[in-house]
C-alpha cells in the first residue's frame, strides 16, 4: 500500500515536472503585465490582439503549412519506400534502415548545417523551399519506423489469397495491405507533423532571411522579450490538442467497448 | 508484385537519402578540411584545441553527461512503475509524455526562467514553506535543468518499450528459482531492458551535446557550449570552414554513440519508441 501509494507520488512529480513550464505559459498568456517575472492581474486581451497581429499569424501560416506538406510528402515516400525495404534482402535493408537512422541520430545542428552548405554549394536560394525539403528530410524516418513494424506483422497469405481470387496488384494492395499498415501509416504522419512543428534548429539553418516559423519568431523574439500574443497562440494550440485527443482517445475506447460485444 | 519489381519503389527513397543525407554530410567533410582559398588543410580541426573551444566542448561533455545520467535515474523507475500500471488504453500514457511538445520548445524552456527566477514561482513556493531558496537561473545548474526537461521523454520512452516487451514468465522463474527482488533486477530485468536504456542514453546524450538553444536561454548567454562556438561560426563569424571543422570533431562523439546503438539494439528494424 505504501508502495504504491509512493508510486503515484513519483509519477506526480515527474508529471509535474513536465507540465509546470506549460502551466506557466498558460498562465502568462492571461498576465496583464508584458514582463514574463511578474503578475499584473488577469486579462485576455492578448487573445484579441492575437487575431490582428498579422506577423504572428503569418508564422503560424507558415508553420502548419510546412508542417502538413512535409509530414504528408514524408508519409507518401516513406510508406512506400517500407514496402520496397520490406521486401529486400538483409544486406540492402540494413544499409538502407543504417541511412534511415542518420537524421535521427545525428544532432539536429550538424543536419541543418549540412542542409545549409548543400543548398549555398547549388545556388539554391534558402526559402520556404528549403526549409520544407528540411523538414520532409527529417521526417521521412519517422513515417518509416512507424511502418515497418505494421508491415512485419502483416501476413502476406492475405495479400496472395487477394491476388489469387483475381484481384490486381495495385486492387489487393489497396483493399487489403493498405487498411492493416494503416495505423502504422497514421501515427507516422502525426509524429511527423509534431517534429516538423516542434523544429527550431533545422529550420533556423535552412531558412531565408523572409520567413519566419512560429520557432524561428520567437527565437528572434527571446532577447527582445517576448509578445504576449505568442503565449496566447500557443496554449490555443495546446489546448487543441488536448481536447483532440481526449476525443479520440474517448472513440477509440468506444469503438473497444463495441468490438468486444460483437464477439 | 513480386519481390524483384517491389524493390525498386525504394527509387525515389534512396534518391531523397543520398541527395538530402549523404551528399550533405559529404559537404561538412569537405568544408571542414578546406580553408578559404579551397586548400586542404587540417586547421579547422586542430582549432578545437583553443582554449575557449577546448573549455566549451569540456562544459558540452560535463553538462551533457550529467543530464543523461539524471534522466536515467528519473526515467528508470518511472518506465517502470508505468509498465506495472494496469490500464484499458495504453497508448495514452505514452502520449502524455509526447504531448507537451505542442507547446513550442522555446517557449517551454523559457517558462523555466520564469519558474526559476529569483522571485519567480518556485521561490515564491520554497519561502511559502520557509525552504531555503533556489538561485540557478544563468548557470550550468539551470542548463542541466533544462535538459533534463526536454530529453526526458526520449528516456522514458525506449525504456518503457523494452520493459513492457520482457515476457513476466522469465521474471516469475527467477523469482520462483530463489531470487529476490533486488537480485531480479539485476540478473534479469536490467540486463533484458538494456537495449532501451543504451538507446534512452544516446538519444538524450546527442542533443544535450550539441544544444545551443537550451544553453542561451538559461545561461544567459554568458556560458557558451560547443553548439553556441559552431552557430556563432555560421551565423555571425560566417565562418563556414571553421564551423565545418568543429562540427566534423562533434561527429566523433556522436558516431561513437551511434556505434554504441547498433552493437546493442540487435532488433532495430523499426520501432523507435
Amino acid at each position: 500500500m505504501v508502495k504504491k501509494t509512493a508510486q503515484r507520488f513519483y509519477i506526480i512529480l515527474i508529471l509535474l515536472f513536465l507540465y509546470a513550464p506549460i502551466i506557466t505559459l498558460v498562465g502568462l498568456s492571461f498576465n496583464q503585465s508584458k514582463s514574463i517575472s511578474r503578475w499584473g492581474g488577469f486579462t485576455t486581451k492578448w487573445y484579441t490582439s492575437l487575431f490582428e497581429n498579422d506577423a504572428i499569424l503569418s508564422a503560424l501560416y507558415t508553420t502548419l503549412t510546412i508542417a502538413f506538406f512535409s509530414a504528408f510528402i514524408a508519409t507518401i515516400i516513406g510508406t512506400i519506400a517500407s514496402i520496397a525495404i520490406n521486401s529486400m534482402k538483409r544486406l540492402p535493408r540494413t544499409i538502407l534502415l543504417g541511412i534511415t537512422n542518420i537524421p535521427m541520430l545525428n544532432a539536429d545542428i550538424v543536419t541543418g548545417i549540412s542542409l545549409m552548405l548543400l543548398f549555398i554549394g547549388l545556388h539554391y536560394t534558402l526559402s520556404f523551399s528549403s526549409v520544407l525539403i528540411a523538414h520532409i528530410t527529417f521526417n521521412i524516418p519517422y513515417v518509416i519506423l512507424s511502418v515497418m513494424p505494421k508491415l512485419k506483422q502483416t501476413s502476406r497469405n492475405t495479400y496472395e489469397a487477394a491476388l489469387d481470387l483475381g484481384a490486381s496488384q495495385l486492387y489487393a494492395f489497396f483493399k487489403v495491405v493498405l487498411p492493416d499498415i494503416f495505423p502504422g501509416i497514421l501515427s507516422g504522419f502525426l509524429l511527423a507533423f509534431t517534429m516538423s512543428l516542434d523544429d527550431f534548429v533545422i529550420t533556423h539553418f535552412t531558412k531565408g532571411p523572409g520567413i519566419d516559423t512560429l520557432s524561428t519568431k520567437i527565437y528572434t523574439e527571446v532577447r527582445k522579450g517576448i509578445k504576449p500574443e505568442m503565449y496566447a497562440l500557443s496554449s490555443l494550440l495546446f489546448v487543441t490538442v488536448l481536447i483532440l485527443l481526449i476525443l479520440l482517445n474517448r472513440r477509440t475506447n468506444k469503438d473497444k467497448a463495441t468490438d468486444f460485444t460483437k464477439k | 508484385m513480386n519481390n524483384k519489381r517491389k524493390k525498386y519503389l525504394a527509387f525515389p527513397y534512396v534518391l531523397w537519402m543520398a541527395a538530402f543525407i549523404i551528399i550533405p554530410l559529404f559537404m561538412i567533410i569537405y568544408y571542414g578540411l578546406t580553408n578559404r582559398n579551397r586548400q586542404f588543410t587540417f586547421e579547422n580541426l586542430t582549432i578545437i584545441a583553443e582554449p575557449s573551444n577546448l573549455k566549451a566542448l569540456w562544459l558540452s561533455l560535463k553538462l551533457s553527461t550529467l543530464s543523461t545520467i539524471l534522466c536515467l535515474i528519473l526515467a528508470y523507475p518511472l518506465a517502470s512503475i508505468l509498465t506495472k500500471i494496469k490500464m484499458k488504453n495504453k497508448s495514452i500514457l505514452v502520449f502524455i509524455f509526447i504531448l507537451p511538445m505542442w507547446m513550442n520548445f522555446l517557449l517551454r524552456t523559457l517558462a523555466w526562467q520564469t519558474l526559476l527566477d529569483k522571485n519567480g514561482v518556485i521561490n515564491t513556493v520554497l519561502t511559502f514553506f520557509h525552504l531555503p531558496l533556489i538561485n540557478i537561473i544563468n548557470t550550468p545548474g539551470a542548463i542541466i535543468l533544462g535538459m533534463v526537461y526536454n530529453f526526458l521523454p526520449f528516456m522514458i520512452l525506449p525504456i518503457y518499450n523494452t520493459l513492457s516487451k520482457i515476457d513476466s514468465s522469465v521474471v516469475d522463474a527467477a523469482r520462483d528459482l530463489g531470487a529476490n527482488e533486488f537480485q531480479t533486477f539485476l540478473r534479469i530485468t536490467f540486463p533484458l531492458s538494456l537495449p532501451g536504456v543504451i538507446s534512452g542514453i544516446t538519444m538524450v546524450f546527442v542533443p544535450a551535446l550539441t544544444t545551443f538553444v537550451i544553453s542561451d536561454i538559461l545561461g544567459g548567454s554568458k556560458i557558451l557550449l560547443i553548439g553556441n562556438v559552431i552557430e556563432q561560426e555560421f551565423k555571425y563569424a560566417n565562418n563556414w570552414h571553421t564551423g565545418s571543422g568543429l562540427s566534423l570533431v562533434l561527429m566523433v562523439f556522436i558516431l561513437i554513440s551511434m556505434a554504441l546503438v547498433s552493437k546493442y539494439d540487435k532488433e532495430s528494424e523499426g520501432n523507435i519508441w
